[in-house]
């Protein structure tokens, strides 16, 4: 016989301002939620992780502010929009989702390899770089070894350089701090 | 006389860092259906919407439209052959239209840098411009070496028909666009169940779990295989391609499942049929024919078997 584990949600832990913050960065009719489960039910990736839509939808909905922020769940969605497509309110659960990762990200919960890719575009302006192999392999094809865009001007480089400048960016992603609770 | 049309090319990272295959391809489609593309000199990564996006919307926004307004300068549309980058510039340029604020802030911005967002042209994906300006029965037209008996599977992917209420593009729980323009090759499309799913790599997820990510990937290859197989999987998207062809490698490496597909962008199945040899686009580039060590699959495809004169 299994032990049945009773959770409560404490008043403490709940956020009113939460769930306004992220309608009002644009995830419209949120409060609609019917809490139906199409959204996990139809998720590639709920199929196959722990990653629940309609929880994570949920939690918002209730101001778990801290619990979901911290999830490394968070990161599971791979922004197919089928569950957006799908929706019987048309909630806008992809943006509701990337506007999440925007606040977890400014309370520092970020993954390492994210860093990293953060990093990449602060150094090249591109999030892949050209690399040797590359380069060889384009001047065989017969077309510019370095293509015409940033990685051919350092003007241009020094304008995506100073927009992360601008928006904080820069700051937003430095360090290696994992952030995120890894369970 | 009608001026030939022109578009921005948009590279982004995927096409000309890892797949140059595919830019040459395009290239070599667009030159031969008379439209002109433009080099976006200065351009940089889009950037990635699910990763820089989920990081910080206004810097998104912000790089994006820096993107848009080298095309606005030179009065002309954008177009690319990446989902990805297509839903970084489509998206930033019809939000930045709509929201007033998101662009007062991301205009701000530009302005330390001398640039301003207008708003004055319009984001094309490649498939926009075979479907809607080209036309499938003009495509037609320019095949020369159709690719008869070659088994096709395809992977249209996300983000250039997905949300269809906000795109407007094809019905994405139906499409038939890709698949139109995909059948003028004379390849014999195959049906399989999990056609729409994601390829997995979206969202961040390729970098913040790799596994997860393949998972979606093998799914996919099953689902095609349960239809009875394919010669080749075709997608409009290098970030795809790199999954389901890299893919093949890793997912041998961490399932000890062997799948051997040969993968193509769309413009390079055009390539073909429209009578260019593999080696004029390099298609033997592709990453997973690299780390394996491998060729694709001439016979398959139904393209002459080519020995390898040099090791």
């Amino acid at each position: 016989m299994g032990e049945i584990i009773r959770e409560t949600i404490s008043a403490g832990d709940m956020d009113p301002t939460f769930i306004e913050k992220i309608e009002k960065a644009g995830a419209d009719r949120i409060r609609t939620c019917l809490s139906c489960g199409t959204c996990s039910s139809v998720c590639p990736s709920g199929r196959r992780t722990a990653f629940r839509t309609r929880e994570l939808i949920r939690k918002a909905l209730l101001g778990l502010r801290e619990d979901v922020l911290s999830s490394p769940d968070l990161w599971l969605c791979a922004t197919c929009l089928t569950c957006l497509e799908r929706c019987p309110r048309q909630i806008k659960i992809t943006d509701a989702i990337i506007i999440m990762r925007n606040m977890a990200v400014k309370e520092g919960f970020m993954l390492p390899q994210h860093r990293k890719s953060a990093q990449k575009l602060l150094q090249t302006g591109h999030a892949v770089p050209l690399d040797d192999a590359n380069r060889d392999m384009r001047r065989e094809l017969g077309i510019p070894e370095i293509p015409p865009t940033v990685h051919s001007s350092e003007e241009a480089l020094a304008q995506v350089k100073e927009i992360m400048r601008l928006t904080g960016f820069d700051t937003l992603v430095e360090g290696e701090g994992t952030g995120a609770k890894q369970e | 006389m009608s001026k030939r049309p022109a578009y921005y090319h948009f590279l982004g990272c995927i096409i000309p860092h890892r797949y140059p295959s595919i830019e040459k391809a395009t290239k070599l489609v667009f030159n031969d259906l008379g439209i002109d593309l433009l080099d976006m000199v200065g351009a940089s990564c889009c950037p990635a919407p699910g990763v820089f996006g989920s990081f910080d919307r206004v810097t998104w926004a912000t790089i994006a439209a820096r993107n848009l307004t080298i095309a606005e300068q030179g009065g002309h549309p954008i177009t690319t052959g990446c989902n990805g980058c297509f839903a970084s510039l489509w998206d930033s340029n019809h939000e930045l239209k709509e929201d007033e604020e998101l662009r007062a802030a991301v205009n701000r911005n530009l302005a330390d840098i001398g640039r301003e967002f207008k708003g004055t042209i319009e984001v094309t994906h490649y498939l926009d411009v075979l479907h809607d300006v080209v036309g499938t029965q003009k495509v037609k037209e320019h095949v020369t070496r159709p690719l008869n008996g070659v088994r096709m599977a395809l992977h249209p992917g996300c983000h250039w028909m997905r949300p269809k209420l906000v795109k407007k593009k094809d019905d994405s729980e139906r499409p038939h666009i890709f698949r139109e323009i995909c059948e003028t090759s004379g390849a014999k499309y195959v049906h399989y169940k999990d056609e729409l799913i994601c390829c997995g790599a979206g969202g961040a997820v390729r970098t913040a779990d790799l596994k997860t990510s393949l998972d979606f990937t093998k799914q996919k290859f099953d689902s095609i295989a349960a239809a009875g197989g394919a010669d080749v999987i075709v997608t409009p998207c290098p970030f795809c391609l790199l999954q389901l062809d890299t893919g093949q490698v890793e997912i041998q490496k961490l399932f000890g499942v062997e799948y051997k597909f040969d993968i193509m962008h769309v413009s390079e199945l055009l390539a073909l049929a429209f009578g260019h040899e593999p080696d004029e686009f390099g298609l033997a580039n592709h990453l997973q024919y690299s780390q394996r060590k491998t060729e694709p699959n001439w016979e398959r495809l139904n393209l002459r078997a080519k020995a390898k004169a040099t090791a």
